[in-house]
């Protein structure tokens, strides 16, 4: 099941690492370092179901509760 | 209008000239119990199948042998055991390529590897390369051989079916002669006569699905250079030829060239032998000899008939459903189709089944057709991705899988054909959930080793009650259909042990004629495994 109760272990750090590793990148570069790390965590998750979850959740961020 | 019958393409080998048969100056036409249409692999298969059984079968092809061009070459161990049931197996193997290294490129980097790695104690290798002439030749040889034994088989080659009217329980069929035209009648007509099946056009049937706006170019080429007897398959290549290239051997120093072309382009000018060869020659280094053997370019699409039986007709093969070659699934599931049908049929037509024994054919193949048809359209969207987005994905892949090797299980160029397992069909029986999965029922038996002999061939072509260190009568018999009784030992046989047996020490299995599963016991119960047959057959239509 995916988890959306909060899980980070220190959110505000991972999230500014996350924008720090697009530094410098055009938007092309971006994209696909985007694709390349939703695979990655993809794997890490490896549960079919987990995935469609949380693909369903960020396709339709609003209909969820 | 009748035109004459004509040679629509060359021939690779005339194995069946016209020969005048009775029937055409027949004063009423005469009654047939099966016609086939078509002597492409699968027709000749479902001849063969049924021919061994007794049911007399007649083909008719409008052509009087074996088309030329390599076409299908990759068939698949399923394929090879079915076709060693029919007698043609050996032969085929002794002359395919045997192939087991598939290396993946990109551009002009070495993605990675993979080793097919064949499990032990199988008498048929994963695969082989073998040219579709030929693999069509041995089952001729085969079906010659069983004519010489009394098989019931006859081939009318030149003989062009023009018109088929469906009725309740038969058909009426026009067929065309260099002699000039005659009716036959059949109960039964097999429709295996390929993708633009003429036959499903008479009959007004659908065949929907989704066209791919691409263009593949086939390039056999001869040649005795020093490549690897492995599957080289190229995203992007570096010789630009398009999206995708592929390289594979065949037998008698023929190798396969693929190159997906992509969707505007010039059919005449592509097929120009100097255009041919630029592109061989890129692909293959400037030093490299070689000789064309034959070219051809193709579309293709995925999609299949709603139904694969109306009434009477049964489509079988390209005929009832076409898939992109990513994947080796289009001979590959026509011979399934041919395994399915081939027992069923014998059955109705002997009166020991009823005829909706036949809407399974329908329901099983229509269910392994979806799954190819899954399989190679996945294959084809990674290949040649549809949308901007798609192809970011898929390039994210690629570049991800020359180094971290999860991203490797994600790169499709073909998932490679696996026979069908029949989850959920109707003609299914008990099972015993602690058994290992891979042999529940509707599962096709994996080969073991049973002393210097192999399993699949001593299981054959009958109903057959196999016991694994369980007690069975030797003789047994349910719904007037005399099973075959094999009796085996797991121990000391670690592939059969863990195929059927897993941590149990007995079991009883009900195998189908075409060698899936029906049902599977802890102990024989004569009323038990007698109901498992009855259901197998379609008898049970209370609860189907």
């Amino acid at each position: 099941m995916l988890e959306t109760r909060p899980n980070f272990d220190r959110p505000d750090e991972s999230y500014a690492l996350l924008i720090k590793a697009h530094e410098g990148l055009s938007e092309a570069e971006s994209h696909a370092m985007n694709a390349r790390l939703i695979l990655i965590l993809m794997n890490q998750i490896g549960d079919h179901a987990v995935i469609a979850e949380a693909l369903a959740l960020a396709r339709n961020v609003r209909a969820a509760t | 209008m009748r035109t004459p019958v004509t040679e629509r393409y060359p021939l690779a080998f005339r194995l069946y000239p016209y020969v005048k048969s009775p029937d055409q100056t027949a004063v009423t036409p005469i009654r047939h119990k099966v016609v086939v249409a078509g002597g492409g692999p699968v027709g000749l298969a479902t001849a063969l199948d049924l021919g061994l059984r007794g049911v007399p079968v007649l083909v008719c092809d409008d052509q009087e042998g074996v088309g030329l061009g390599s076409r299908a070459i990759c068939f698949a161990k399923r394929t090879l055991e079915i076709c060693d049931r029919l007698g043609a197996g050996v032969s085929m193997l002794a002359k395919g390529v045997q192939w087991n290294i598939g290396k993946v490129f990109h551009d002009n980097r070495l993605l990675y590897e993979f080793n097919l790695l064949p499990e032990d104690g199988h008498a048929f290798p994963a695969f082989i390369n073998l040219q579709q002439p030929l693999f069509e030749k041995f089952l001729h040889e085969a079906i010659v051989k069983a004519q010489s034994q009394g098989a019931p088989i006859e081939i009318r080659g030149s003989n062009r079916i023009d018109a088929v009217v469906r009725h309740e329980d038969h058909v009426t069929i026009d067929v065309m002669t260099p002699d000039g035209p005659y009716v036959l009648e059949a109960d039964w007509l097999v429709a295996c006569d390929g993708a633009r099946s003429p036959i499903r056009s008479m009959l007004g049937h659908g065949f929907d699905g989704r066209v791919f706006e691409d263009n593949f170019l086939i390039a056999d080429v001869k040649m005795k250079a020093n490549f690897p007897t492995e599957r080289w398959f190229w995203f992007e290549p570096h010789f630009k030829s398009g999206d995708s290239a592929l390289l594979h051997k065949q037998p008698d120093d023929i190798w396969r060239i693929d190159f997906q072309l992509g969707w505007n382009i010039d059919r005449q000018k592509e097929l120009k032998p100097e255009n041919i060869r630029a592109r061989v020659s890129a692909m293959l280094g400037p030093d490299v000899d070689y000789e064309l053997d034959w070219c051809s370019i193709y579309t293709f699409q995925c999609r299949r008939m709603e139904k694969f039986r109306n009434g009477p007709v049964l489509f079988a093969g390209d005929s009832a459903h076409q898939v992109s070659p990513f994947g080796a699934r289009g001979a590959n599931s026509g011979m399934q189709d041919a395994d399915n049908l081939g027992w069923k049929l014998a059955l109705v037509v002997q009166g020991l089944a009823p005829d909706t024994l036949l809407d399974s054919y329908d329901s099983e193949r229509v269910y392994g057709a979806d799954e190819n048809i899954a399989n190679s359209t996945r294959a084809t969207d990674f290949i040649t991705p549809k949308s901007a987005i798609s192809k970011l994905f898929r390039d994210a892949v690629l570049q991800l899988a020359e180094t971290v090797p999860f991203a490797r299980t994600v790169v499709n160029s073909g998932r490679l054909s696996m026979p069908c397992t029949y989850d959920g069909s109707p003609l299914n029986g008990p099972d015993v959930a602690s058994f290992p999965a891979r042999t529940r029922p509707g599962s096709p038996c994996p080969d073991a080793p049973i002393g210097a002999d192999w399993l699949l061939r001593l299981l054959g072509g009958n109903f057959t009650l196999l016991a694994i260190d369980a007690d069975v009568p030797t003789t047994f018999s349910a719904c007037g259909i005399p099973l075959s009784v094999l009796s085996v030992s797991g121990r000391d046989n670690k592939a059969l042990g863990e195929r059927y047996l897993g941590n149990a020490t007995s079991a009883v299995y009900l195998i189908r004629p075409d060698q899936h599963v029906a049902a599977r016991f802890e102990h024989f119960d004569e009323e038990v495994v007698a109901a498992a047959v009855g259901r197998a057959i379609a008898k049970d239509v209370v609860d189907a």
